[in-house]
């Protein structure tokens, strides 16, 4: 209809096409550091986690041995951390300090970048048949801001234990002031971080009097953690903008890909709980630095030195604002690689997914759910015990939507034809990870069973298996499943197979025993088990954890190689080489700067259309007409008129 | 055309199936009810600004849950026995008319947008755009006779809370300014140039004007929250 | 490559199984009133866990096991979900799910929705990076006053006990935490700066020690020894060396200690940190 308007002045429309049209960039900064293209950004946050993950196994390994071997002095760690392992003998402080890092880093700049802002970024605009993001500037900046994060938590780790933030600028200089305020003067001459992940005042909030690991390098923790909830704002802001409306013809909300709705559903809980880890953080840097107390009650003695700067506030409140981020912060994690799955899955097994109305209610459910059972991570913490009951009970209802899920997987691999490539096998491997890990929460959900299972190795193992490894097969899943739509190349598939086999054994080696260390009672981030007897027994245990950890870690360099020479090196894809329905795989690969060549698709059925009787494939296309119709004109596209209806379907024939 | 007509009696159709189970060789459906093309085919990338109201509402969701969080932990720490309140400063009196009446200004200036009256709209959209800076300063006065008095941010619980939460709804109130600030530079522009907007492009000032709206209405709403919250809850 | 996933998945789910059911890392022995419950209480959900996971586990195996692709390149079942099956899968797993819920509540009901016996043994517990401090009352039973700005470690005075008031003549502060068998105890927890949490595997109980909070807690020891005592909180760098010990003594014992001048109580205190750790001849 605008075609009718007579345009005197194109310039509203220019506007449009920045918004929306923009064309291909041609220098190489706005094509490959500050672009606005989805896909190249969603590159970027995989490439982000990539490096994140790496840093962070490394930490694991580097705990592991240290809880393993204490006495033994590694040289090169002590030459490569002159203050936090001196002589090569890890301090309890550098210890501590890769735990919070560790978490840190995994589970803000890995679990929560790589699913969402690396993958749902490239696929969910095309998978719903759009050019782009809704806002491309915006995800432009959620991904940039995501980077000054991770600089700046990167750094905690170094401005404890050395001097470097002072001697780069000019100390008198009004700026060198001021962050020396902030930072308090600069490190406190050991290492840090210290305070896990969680952060618990009031150790987080009094700074340097309460240790070692308690100066700058927390400030910049704190600092990193709300750069991090602005980026995520921003990226949930422009996902859910784009799913609601920039479906293409066709794409009604029941026949998108089960990935789309979980990128959707994760970011409806990022939306919500972002926001609360921010005031959290901002009410926590008041109370270091500008003498407020939110969280640090009156009255207290620290290193001998009684308090008279605070009073009245309660620690208990970080950890209310905290958790009611951080348990749904975990289905962020998760719900992606659950999408992943169930999308892998009905592919390879050949077969609808079974069950899909249910699966998108129990994701939801799940999300829902997830904001109603802070609590639990808060039995013991002196919170009310009858609101402790009633957390309890909510937390065990999620464990329903949970195991419809597993019901629904089980029965998408009923009478399949199941083809074992490698994303299948990440995918069949998160199914199995996530029961093995999901279904302790029973255990743990249990406000009775949590008096003695809570801050054990028991918890260690659940939350691992669950939400780290178990996200991070649905990530390697999703990897291997998109590498040639993403890079046009295949990944190695001999070497993918070496990758996982290792891995998934591995990965069972690694947690399973941690939840027996548990019930012996072995209490999470010690730097050592030394000085309990009671612990001597799980000693054989602490061994075989470490060695399935090493091999592990070093089985990812096969992935880290195949990923790298398989972009250069791999054998060329086709356009839908896994014989996928999806949109993604209608286009060319890799897609064109605006996805579809200019002409979006028009979409005819839902997204898992396997085995359909009487089809001439074993799968078709969200794009094929129906077959009536595909009768009367061999060639669907000009019947419809709509453009590139089943672009890679020819590929096929 | 026909096409269409077709596709939507199908999509009714396909609404009415029972089960748990979904696909099949469906019947065609057009579910995407505001998906490009806006149901004309002629090729048009139409979204029709529909991302910036859409958007607008996702980032007052986000907004609401910070102040959410903000003001339960005003609750919980006012809850504990060392909480005192203090008088507030009258000024915030004169804040809170500045903002209810820009408010009402900003929605006279969006009705003349939607007649096509755009000098009214230029003039009324500067006046709430006076009306909001006057809040932000009338804001700042009252802070300052705080200070005078001897209030400082770490004084006690309830002047933490004063000036964070005020603070912090000035610089959110501070987006919305500058989300005035554009319209009035579009509006002006536009003016100035002379130009006869595609019906696309109208529709496309309209929702940015909806979505600077709808934030404008959340901002001054929010502040009355805040408000009874620090006058009241004790 | 099913098969041998298949067979892969079952051989970890009986490996999974057998590091629980081999019992070879499994709770210590419980010695509080509420131990045999809690005990139980998580041995049925174990089980109930156990059958979950293997039989999720087995499924999963048999569905590789068996429905691989074909050569004959015959497809696979097309069927989108059954309705019924999908209900019925859900009412069974909501009716355990909240049934496990509302008995995991019994022992945490028992502990904290009632106020300790009249006549418990009373501990102040106070603590501090990365030192545990216990305070008795003494012969009279009443605590003394005490006051933050009293407390100087330099001067052993950890707790900060108000000498001016009478009551705090006798007090005891050790940093081992003594109870009597067969009476109810009482904890009442501050700490001095920092959150941590007062962890004895043995009493199935585990409280957050919580700066500017008196948390009471109460429950009963039945059974005699001497038992490692963690934080089990992150406190800061020291963190996995605040260790004490808790000996629970005879009730008659007890109260005999507790009327001992303070010389004296320090050196019974030395004497019973001297006995092996464990239940008398159940060392570990």
């Amino acid at each position: 209809m605008s075609e009718a308007v007579p345009v005197p002045e194109a310039h509203a429309d220019v506007e449009h096409h920045a918004a929306h049209h923009h064309g291909p960039p041609t220098s190489f900064i706005r094509k490959y550091i500050f672009s606005i293209d989805h896909k190249v950004i969603g590159i970027q946050y995989l490439l982000l986690a990539l490096f994140s993950v790496f840093v962070g196994l490394i930490m694991s390994v580097l705990m592991r041995m240290n809880l393993t071997w204490p006495d033994h002095k590694w040289p090169l760690l002590g030459s490569l951390f002159k203050v936090g392992a001196p002589g090569g003998q890890m301090s309890p402080e550098f210890y501590l300090s890769l735990v919070t890092m560790h978490g840190t880093i995994m589970v803000f700049f890995v679990l929560t970048t790589a699913p969402q802002g690396g993958f749902g970024n490239y696929f969910l605009p095309i998978q719903i048949g759009a050019e782009d993001m809704a806002f491309p500037v915006l995800n432009m900046l959620s991904f940039w801001i995501t980077f000054v994060g991770l600089v700046v938590l990167v750094s905690a780790i170094f401005v404890e234990g050395s001097a470097a933030f002072s001697v780069s600028i000019n100390p008198n200089s009004a700026i060198a002031k001021w962050v020396a305020k902030y930072l308090e003067g600069g490190g406190s001459g050991t290492v840090g971080p210290i305070g896990g992940w969680t952060g618990y005042p009031t150790l987080s909030a009094l700074g340097k009097i309460a240790g070692p690991g308690q100066g700058a390098g927390v400030t910049l923790w704190i600092t990193s953690i709300a750069i991090f909830c602005v980026a995520s704002l921003l990226g949930a802001l422009n996902f859910i903008t784009t799913l609601l409306n920039m479906r293409t013809r066709g794409m009604a909300l029941m026949r998108m890909p089960l990935t789309c709705w979980s990128w959707f559903t994760t970011a409806i809980l990022a939306l919500l709980s972002f926001p609360v880890l921010l005031a959290g953080g901002i009410l926590l840097l008041l109370d270091r630095h500008a003498g407020t107390s939110f969280f640090i009650p009156g009255g207290l003695v620290v290193s001998d030195k009684l308090l008279t700067s605070h009073a009245g506030g309660s620690p208990i409140l970080w950890q209310h604002l905290f958790w009611f981020f951080g348990h749904p912060e975990v289905y962020i994690a998760i719900l992606p690689g659950m999408g992943a799955t169930s999308h892998i899955l009905s592919t390879f097994a050949r077969k609808p997914i079974f069950g899909y109305r249910a699966m998108v209610f129990a994701m939801f459910a799940i999300g829902l759910l997830g904001f109603f059972v802070w609590g639990h991570h808060m039995f013991i913490s002196g919170m009310s015990p009858y609101s402790g009951m009633a957390f309890s009970v909510l937390t065990l209802s999620i464990g329903v939507p949970s195991a419809i899920k597993t019901f629904n997987w089980l029965g998408t691999l009923w009478g399949a034809r199941i083809r074992f490539t490698v994303p299948m096998l990440f995918a069949i491997g998160f199914v199995s990870l996530f029961v093995a890990g999901g279904i302790t929460g029973l255990v743990l959900g249990q406000t009775s069973l949590d008096l003695s299972m809570h801050d054990t190795y028991f918890v260690l193992g659940h939350f691992h298996l669950v939400m780290g490894v178990a996200a991070i097969f649905g990530m390697f899943a999703g990897m291997y499943f998109w590498f040639p739509k993403m890079f046009g190349r295949m990944m190695n598939q001999t070497l993918g197979y070496i990758h996982f086999w290792p891995t998934f054994i591995g990965v069972y080696a690694i947690f399973i025993p941690m939840h027996v260390m548990g019930l012996v009672g072995m209490p999470r981030r010690y730097a050592s088990f030394a000085e309990y007897q009671f612990l001597t027994k799980t000693h054989p245990l602490v061994m075989l954890v470490t060695i399935a950890a090493i091999i592990t870690a070093f089985t990812q360099l096969i992935f880290l190689f195949n990923f790298f020479w398989s972009i250069f090196k791999g054998p060329k894809a086709s356009d839908n080489p896994w014989e996928a329905t999806t949109l993604e795989w209608t286009t060319t690969t890799p897609p064109p700067h605006d996805n579809f060549g200019g002409k979006l698709p028009t979409v005819y059925r839902g997204a898992y259309e396997f085995a359909v009787p009487d089809a001439p494939d074993d799968y078709v296309m969200q794009t094929t007409p129906d077959a009536t119709e595909a009768n009367v004109a061999a060639d669907g596209d000009g019947h419809t008129g709509q453009g590139s209806t089943g672009n890679g379907h020819d590929g096929h024939h | 055309m026909g096409m269409t007509a077709t596709t939507e009696t199908r999509a009714h159709s396909a609404v009415k199936d029972k089960g748990l189970g979904f696909g099949g060789p469906r019947p065609n459906g057009n579910g995407g009810r505001r998906g490009p093309n806006g149901g004309d085919d002629s090729g048009g990338t139409g979204y029709e600004g529909a991302q910036f109201r859409i958007g607008a509402w996702v980032l007052v969701a986000a907004v609401l849950m910070f102040f959410v969080a903000f003001t339960s932990a005003y609750m919980f720490r006012a809850s504990m026995s060392d909480f005192v309140v203090l008088k507030l400063p009258r000024l915030l009196w004169l804040s809170t008319t500045l903002i209810l009446v820009s408010s009402v200004t900003f929605e006279v200036a969006r009705r003349a947008q939607r007649r096509g009256d755009d000098a009214i709209y230029r003039l009324w959209l500067a006046v709430s755009l006076a009306l909001g800076c006057g809040f932000l300063v009338s804001q700042l006065l009252a802070w300052r006779q705080l200070v005078a008095q001897g209030v400082y941010f770490p004084t006690n619980p309830f002047s933490s809370f004063f000036y964070l939460l005020t603070g912090l709804h000035g610089i959110h109130l501070l987006g919305g300014i500058l989300g005035l600030v554009y319209l009035l530079w579009r509006a002006l522009r536009d003016a100035r140039e002379l130009r006869e907007l595609r019906e696309s492009a109208t529709k496309k000032r309209r929702a940015l004007t909806d979505a600077v709206g709808l934030y404008w209405h959340f901002m001054d709403g929010l502040w009355v929250y805040l408000f009874a919250l620090l006058l009241f809850w004790r | 490559m099913g098969r041998v996933f298949g067979a892969l998945l079952w051989l970890i789910t009986i490996l999974t199984v057998w590091m629980f059911v081999s019992k070879k890392w499994w709770l210590p022995p419980a010695i509080t009133e509420h131990g045999p419950a809690y005990d139980r209480q998580f041995l049925v959900t174990i089980i109930i866990v156990g059958i979950a996971f293997a039989g999720a586990q087995i499924a999963l195996g048999y569905m590789l096991w068996r429905y691989g692709a074909r050569r004959d390149s015959s497809r696979g079942i097309y069927s989108h979900g059954n309705n019924r099956v999908e209900m019925l899968c859900t009412a069974v797993t909501a009716v355990v799910f909240i049934t496990m819920a509302l008995f995991g509540q019994r022992v945490w009901a028992q502990l904290h929705f009632h106020e300790a016996p009249p006549g418990s043994a009373q501990v102040h517990v106070v603590a501090q990076q990365f030192q545990w401090n216990f305070q008795y009352p003494g012969a009279d039973n009443i605590f003394g006053r005490t006051d933050p700005a009293k407390i100087k470690d330099a001067e052993l005075n950890f707790v900060g006990l108000d000498d001016a008031d009478p009551a705090a003549k006798d007090d005891q502060v050790v940093t081992t935490l003594v109870m009597p068998a067969g009476r109810d105890v009482e904890l009442t927890m501050t700490s001095k700066d920092v959150t941590h949490d007062i962890w004895v595997p043995e009493l199935r109980f585990k409280q957050d020690v919580v700066p500017g909070m008196n948390i009471k807690v109460h429950f009963k020891p039945v059974k005699t020894g001497r038992f490692e005592l963690a934080c089990a909180e992150l406190c800061g760098q020291l963190h996995y060396k605040m260790k004490s010990y808790l000996i629970v003594l005879p009730e008659a014992d007890y109260d005999a200690l507790l009327r001992l001048p303070q010389a004296q109580f320090q050196a019974r205190i030395t004497e019973l940190n001297k006995q092996p750790l464990g239940l008398p001849g159940e060392q570990y």
